[in-house]
């Protein structure tokens, strides 16, 4: 176990390497100069090369890497050309406000897509199978960005009950676990909940469905095992995986969350990477995609190791 | 040699009974009608579209559904919304499917050359693709999109490059899953070299999973693109796209309600029609034997 | 004694190894591995039938797929009339042609998207003949393994029968017009009443094209029903080798004993008293030391645990790799050594 896990981090160490190559490439990838929106249009040569040298840009390339890599080590991740603060520190509060978003709406998402996925999976080829795919090919193809301004057309600008867009009159400095806040937080957790919804209740599906054809749960009914009993055998079984699928589907909410945050300005690191992108602070917006690549890298890793204490069936040497 | 008494027999091949099963399927098929008068739509737009997509009238702005000469309305600067969402289903379309075809083409090849290589061949390509792999899909897309400047071409390449990664590791999957087949085996054995073996007994093999893979993957980049333009960074105003007409009526949202959803509502159409279609044709490609 | 050249060997293989890795450490280094076949050495003479037999895991079809190459080996050679395969002399590919194999799996084994007509004629035509040669090669080859070319050169995989499919199969295998043919549990797979029809199929097409088997199985009355000479493998080594009769009747290797001890015998008298064997095979990542049987052999003596025997002929044509048939071995039984 231990010796799996610890080849499971090793085979991490490249990988993070191969992301961090790519983070630092993206602002390369980028055409014009890396400068453009700190300087004026009319700068002189000189000082272009003076701002050049100052942020390292007229390096070679693998030093520049290599300069960046050490100083990300050290938890260094760049300083915002904007507003010339450092990056980790634009990042970290949005970072709390995305991991709250993402997670309950993660939350949301795992209760009904396997409330609808168990319901499917038991009674299979009826009604009710057919009702719960329609509402799982539902959230696979619905524009989750769209489905919120629909939410908000409805809950807020129709019927008021709820407010469109924000984080509350604290803002991102200072939110608070009160209505006045929480208010804010539903509409867009529930739209995000819609995208690990349909995934999840198609997994589990599958899997009640698979379980319940196999032999042993056969042989459980046939030796007079209440339907309760064979139930409890299912949610074991289907445990380990569904788990797994949903602790993937957060790292992807983590990464994915600019369009819903977009829509309801909700201060996370979607409308921090929008606003990186818009206003050409490539220094951040390489920061921020290191940081959320990262996390979902860890994340992989975490859930891919407690798979394996969970589930006794995977034998991995 | 004496000409034979009888012609032979011959079953139908493979794909004629996928296509028979499929034609069983009512839901598959109404889905993949309405795919295909999405896609007429889209060529033909400039001869349906009842008016000019980009030409506006100052006085008609955000007029409602069901105005005189304008049967869905109008958007912010006067345009006659029917016309603009016909002609919006071109670049929705073009980037729903063109990405997906140009990563099928990269990502089966990559995945097939490694799974059937396998070895250090596999290794090294395979590591490569988790590295893509290892960001969240609209993260990578926003990223790529993000520096390379908005525009229909990055939104094209970095489209491209999101899905590479998923297609060749379910190629190199299926691959790895024939290779060690005794079919291929018998080819190898009858002294036949890699590629006519690729070409003759893996490929027919492991295609069709490949492409229904690849199909799923339309309404996602549909979707993913439409999502790249409403941040702004797909095509440029005043191009027809119903992804940055979501993004422009927002402002519209409170007078107009209804008026802003539709472009919505035709991604949502679309990508629905899509979906169906694919889990159709997977479940006519499934013969149980 | 028969003329000397028509009992020159045809394949001669010497000292084939295979070692598959099963465990890696967390540099990706090989630590340990399996020798799925460790040391072989026989010969298959033109025209015979060798049949080889053994418990699952022993190696037989490793054997088999190292002969055609399918999986490189570790070490040993392989020469066919008189060349080393993959030479200058006898190219890979020019091998394969002569050498052919029917696997187990009929079903596995023929391509599912591929006409019966198409996996046949796919052989020849990587060897460079024409498309309307080989189908009418393919046609006449369906005839002669009893399946109507016109009802069945157009079908697909799952449209045929287990047997069906076995005898497509073999037609593919023929198509090439090898000299021999390695058969891995070809009729294993089939009922009895199918694999009886087979199997008569196969003594008819030996005549009728002078062909050399390799019969491998692990159904020792089908063996002893093809074959003239038998090979017995015991956990990748040789353990006997004799002509088919010798075997049945006079084995020496305890192995062989206890392995005929199994079969039920119609006749009574025939039923051997052997001790049946005890136990499952050892692991064989970590296989005994010395001889690879003592650890199930009711004669085991310690010597048994040092050294691993050789090959050795007992008499002319009867050879097994025991300690108690080796002059000065140590063992109890064994022969004092010649004077």
């Amino acid at each position: 176990m231990i010796f799996y896990a610890s080849k499971r981090i090793l085979f991490t160490l490249p990988i993070m390497l191969g992301v961090t190559i790519v983070c630092f490439a993206l602002v390369h990838l980028a055409p014009g100069d890396p400068l453009v929106s700190v300087l004026p249009p009319d700068a002189s040569q000189v000082i272009k090369e003076q701002m050049m040298a100052l942020y390292g840009f007229d390096r070679p390339y693998h030093e520049q890497f290599l300069r960046w890599l050490w100083r990300a080590l050290q938890g260094d991740i760049g300083t915002s050309i904007r507003t010339g603060r450092p990056v980790s520190t634009e990042i970290s509060k949005a970072v709390g406000n995305t991991l709250m978003l993402a997670a309950l709406a993660t939350a949301i998402g795992f209760l009904l897509g396997t409330l609808f996925g168990f319901v499917a999976g038991y009674f299979r080829d009826t009604w009710v199978d057919k009702a719960a795919s329609a509402l799982s090919v539902f959230g696979v193809s619905v524009p989750h960005y769209w489905l919120g301004m629909v939410l908000v057309i409805i809950f807020a600008a129709t019927l008021g009950w709820l407010p469109p867009t924000g984080a509350g009159p604290g803002g991102s400095e200072d939110w608070k676990w009160n209505w006045v806040h929480v208010q804010y937080l539903i509409l867009p957790a529930v739209t995000m909940s819609v995208i690990p919804m349909g995934i999840i209740a198609r997994t589990v599906r599958a899997l009640v469905a698979e379980i319940l054809s196999q032999e042993f749960v056969v042989g459980l009914r046939a030796k007079g095992l209440s339907e309760l009993g064979v139930f409890g055998h299912v949610v074991k079984n289907a445990a380990p995986t569904a788990l797994a699928v949903m602790g993937i589907q957060l790292g992807y909410l983590l990464g994915g969350s600019i369009l819903i945050e977009t829509v309801f300005a909700w201060p996370g690191t979607g409308l921090l990477l929008n606003d990186a992108i818009f206003q050409r602070d490539l220094p951040l917006l390489q920061g921020t995609i290191l940081v959320l690549a990262m996390f979902f890298v860890v994340l992989n890793l975490v859930v891919d190791v407690m798979q394996t204490i969970l589930d006794p069936r995977i034998q991995r040497a | 040699m004496p000409e034979r008494a009888q012609e032979i027999l011959r079953s139908p091949g493979y794909w004629v009974t996928v296509w028979r099963r499929f034609l069983r399927d009512p839901v598959a098929l109404l889905a993949a009608l309405v795919v295909l008068g999405l896609i007429l739509m889209a060529v033909f737009a400039p001869w349906i579209a009842p008016q000019d997509p980009f030409q506006g009238m100052s006085l008609q702005r955000l007029k409602p559904p069901g105005t005189e000469g304008y049967p869905l309305g109008t958007d912010e600067l006067g345009r006659d919304m029917l016309s603009r969402l016909i002609h919006g289903a071109r670049i929705s379309l073009f980037m729903g499917i063109v990405p997906v075809l140009c990563a099928l083409a990269i990502g089966a090849a990559i995945g097939v050359v490694a799974g059937y290589s396998g070895g250090w061949t596999n290794t090294l390509l395979m590591r490569t693709v988790d590295v893509f792999f290892a960001f969240p899909s609209v993260l990578l897309a926003v990223a790529l999109a993000g520096a390379l400047g908005p525009g229909l071409f990055n939104g094209l390449i970095a489209l491209t490059l999101v899905f590479i990664p998923p297609i060749a590791r379910v190629a190199e999957s299926v691959t790895t899953g024939v290779r060690t087949r005794d079919y291929v085996e018998a080819a190898k054995a009858s002294g036949a070299g890699a590629l006519l073996i690729i070409r003759k007994h893996v490929l027919g093999n492991v295609l069709g999973p490949i492409f229904v893979y690849a199909m799923s993957l339309i309404a996602v980049s549909m979707i993913l693109a439409a999502g790249l333009s409403f941040l702004g960074l797909g095509v440029k105003p005043p191009q027809p796209d119903w992804g940055l007409m979501l993004n422009t009526l927002r402002t519209a949202m409170y007078t107009q309600p209804l008026l802003c959803a539709l472009p919505g509502v035709m991604i949502f159409i679309t990508s629905i029609a899509f979906n169906l279609m694919t889990d159709g044709l997977r479940s006519a490609m499934d013969i149980k034997t | 004694m028969k003329d000397e050249n028509a009992s020159a060997p045809l394949l001669q293989v010497r000292g084939l190894v295979k070692h598959f890795p099963v465990k890696k450490n967390l540099l990706g280094r090989t630590t340990s591995f399996v020798s799925a076949v460790d040391g072989v050495d026989f010969d298959l003479r033109q025209g015979e039938t060798l049949g080889v037999v053994g418990e699952s895991g022993c190696g037989k079809s490793t054997t088999a797929r190292l002969l055609l190459h399918l999986i490189e080996p570790t070490a040993g050679t392989i020469r066919f009339g008189g060349r080393t395969v993959g030479s200058v002399a006898l190219p890979l590919k020019e091998f394969r042609r002569q050498v052919q194999m029917v696997f187990q799996d009929s079903y596995a084994s023929l391509n599912p998207r591929l006409t019966v007509e198409e996996s046949i004629v796919f052989g020849p035509m990587v060897h460079g003949i024409a498309r309307h040669v080989a189908q009418a090669r393919a046609h006449a080859l369906l005839e002669r393994v009893g399946l109507d070319p016109v009802r069945f050169a157009g079908r697909f995989t799952h449209e045929l029968s287990g047997g069906q499919r076995q005898r497509v199969n073999i037609a593919r295998a023929l198509a090439l017009q090898p000299r021999v043919l390695v058969l891995d549990e070809a009729v294993s797979a089939l009922d009895k009443s199918v694999e009886a029809q087979v199997l008569n199929l196969l003594l008819d097409l030996k005549g009728e094209f002078g062909l050399t088997y390799l019969f491998i199985s692990h159904d020792l009355e089908v063996v002893r029903f093809m074959a003239d000479r038998v090979l017995v493998m015991y956990l990748g080594r040789v353990a006997e080798l004799a002509p088919t009769e010798d075997l049945y009747t006079g084995s020496r290797h305890p192995y062989t004993s206890a392995l005929l001890g199994s079969l039920l015998s119609m006749d009574p008298d025939r039923r051997t008293v052997a001790a049946p064997i005890s136990g499952d095979p050892p692991n064989p990542i970590d296989p005994p030391a010395g001889c690879r049987f003592h650890t199930r052999c009711a004669s085991a003596q310690a010597v048994c645990a040092k050294g691993a025997p050789g090959l050795a002929a007992h008499s002319r044509e009867h050879w097994v790799a025991c300690h108690m048939f080796d002059a000065g071995s140590g063992h109890g039984s064994a022969p004092a050594k010649a004077a």
